[in-house]
């Protein structure tokens, strides 16, 4: 299982990928492998605004609904809407083009508690 | 945790293993879908351990089967199975089972979570009666077969006929110098068998059976209780605990069919009431727009008003459209109506359809 390092990891199993203050976000390979088959991924619209800690998004499974939950809250200035046709993107490559949001941060600090790919690896493993 | 005699089977093919009414069992091996698709066009197999096996014997066994089960069983002949349910008073479904009559005992398959309630009940009405239960659940094993394929297969592997072995029959056999029982039946909407061997043989058979279904074109591959759940969706069969429960009766879960009101049975008169003033609400199959899963508890509503609950949700491998299945009010059940599921705030437009959404062509 890949961790790539040029990222953080939060404890519910999303990676932040930082580019100036804007923030790309997805799950990580390995909560992608928990889930099993991704068969739906509902994203918010481009816009909208939300509060660090909620969620912005659902990935459905064939066995269950979980929440895509930000750590930054901002507006959303794009959505993977590949994921829509291709959902299945997210078991293939979780980390790069099973990307689902990205966030303008208002404020990225809440980064700072998150892990690194160190970290997340020995969380995960 | 209870551990079925196919363990380290389940362990050494990397499943990954899951709480189940307190069994650890597979949910998956190598992907739901890809399990679930292979049963609709090969076979797979299914160990099914977890499921209840109580053996009834005396001569009040028929007398009691037929007093707590909805359906008639007091006519089967010798190596007949009937799916069944058992209710309360009340017509509250405490299970659904499937019975068997074997020359000198019956069988009665329960599922899991309802083994020890339905032990209880049993014993309960059998004071004061000639009958004799044993519980082999955990000295016996219990593997599905299911899939176009699975017949020719299991012919081959045991080297038995089954030509002759109509639905909802069961044959015992032996293979050296084991016992087995050979019922056609199953959980997936697709032709198979399910067998119930002793546990000591099924951890000698699984370095064989792992051989066998551990290569890229094996025929039979393993499937887990995740595609179990989907292939028993698409068929329109219904699972204790979402289309099933104490909080409704037979009728309601829409499984009429196998309620025989014209004899005396524990739930009857329940039934016979609820018939006659009319059911207030039903289990309806629904097909949803889009592509996501409703759950089970999600809104059901009708301009607006809630109007039920979605039981069971999938999107259908095999039809590719959002499937599920929900109780709602008499006044919604007609093929047709238009409805919507409530994700959350949002509004996914649902049509109500028949059940089972999937039915092999015979």
């Amino acid at each position: 299982m890949s961790v790539p390092n040029d990222r953080k990891y939060s404890d519910s199993h999303e990676w932040y990928l930082v580019d100036g203050n804007v923030v790309t976000i997805g799950i990580t390979e390995f909560a992608a492998e928990e889930l099993t088959d991704i068969t739906y991924v509902e994203l918010p619209a481009v816009g909208k605004e939300f509060a660090a800690g909620a969620a912005v998004g659902e990935i459905e499974s064939v066995k269950a609904t979980s929440d895509l939950i930000s750590a930054i809250g901002g507006k959303v200035v794009a959505v993977n809407d590949e994921l829509a046709d291709h959902p299945e993107l997210v078991n293939d490559d979780a980390h790069n083009r099973g990307w689902m949001v990205k966030i303008e941060a208002s404020d990225l600090s809440p980064l700072d508690d998150l892990m690194d790919a160190a970290a997340y690896g020995e969380h995960v493993g | 945790m209870n551990e079925s005699p196919l363990h380290s089977f389940h362990v050494k093919l990397g499943a990954r293993m899951v709480d189940f009414a307190g069994w650890s069992m597979p949910v998956m091996y190598r992907g739901i879908i890809e399990e679930h698709n292979h049963t609709r066009t090969k076979c797979s197999l299914f160990d099914v351990s977890h499921m209840g096996r109580l053996y009834l014997t005396g001569k009040d066994t028929e007398a009691l089967l037929q007093l707590v089960c909805t359906r008639n069983v007091g006519d089967m002949s010798v190596g007949l199975s009937r799916y069944t349910h058992m209710c309360r008073e009340d017509g509250g479904i405490l299970d659904d089972v499937i019975v068997s009559r074997f020359e000198d005992q019956y069988l009665v398959v329960c599922n899991a979570s309802n083994r020890q309630k339905i032990t209880d009940w049993l014993s309960r009405h059998a004071a004061g009666k000639d009958v004799q239960m044993t519980d082999r659940t955990m000295e016996t094993a219990m593997i599905a077969l299911q899939g176009p394929e699975a017949i020719p297969q299991v012919e081959k592997l045991l080297n038995i006929d089954l030509s002759g072995l109509k639905r909802y029959h069961f044959q015992t056999g032996s293979y050296f110098t084991f016992k087995y029982a050979i019922f056609r039946s199953g959980y997936t909407g697709e032709d198979g068998v399910e067998l119930i061997l002793p546990a000591g043989i099924v951890k000698l058979a699984m370095p064989a059976l792992m051989g066998m279904s551990n290569t890229d074109d094996a025929v039979i591959k393993p499937a887990g209780l995740g595609a179990r759940d989907s292939l028993r969706l698409e068929a329109g069969m219904p699972l204790y605990g979402h289309e099933l429960t104490e909080d409704w009766d037979s009728l309601t879960a829409r499984q009429g069919w196998c309620v025989h009101l014209d004899k005396d049975f524990i739930g009857a008169d329940a039934m016979r009431e609820k018939k006659e003033k009319g059911l207030t609400q039903k289990i309806v199959g629904l097909k949803l727009e889009g592509r996501r899963t409703a759950r089970q508890g999600f809104e059901v509503r009708a301009n607006g008003e809630t109007v039920g609950q979605v039981t069971s949700g999938v999107l259908s491998p095999t039809l590719g459209e959002s499937l599920a299945m929900a109780l709602v009010g008499m006044d919604h059940t007609k093929d047709g109506t238009q409805l919507s599921v409530q994700f959350g705030e949002k509004e996914v437009a649902a049509t109500v359809v028949k059940i089972p959404f999937y039915k092999l062509s015979s």
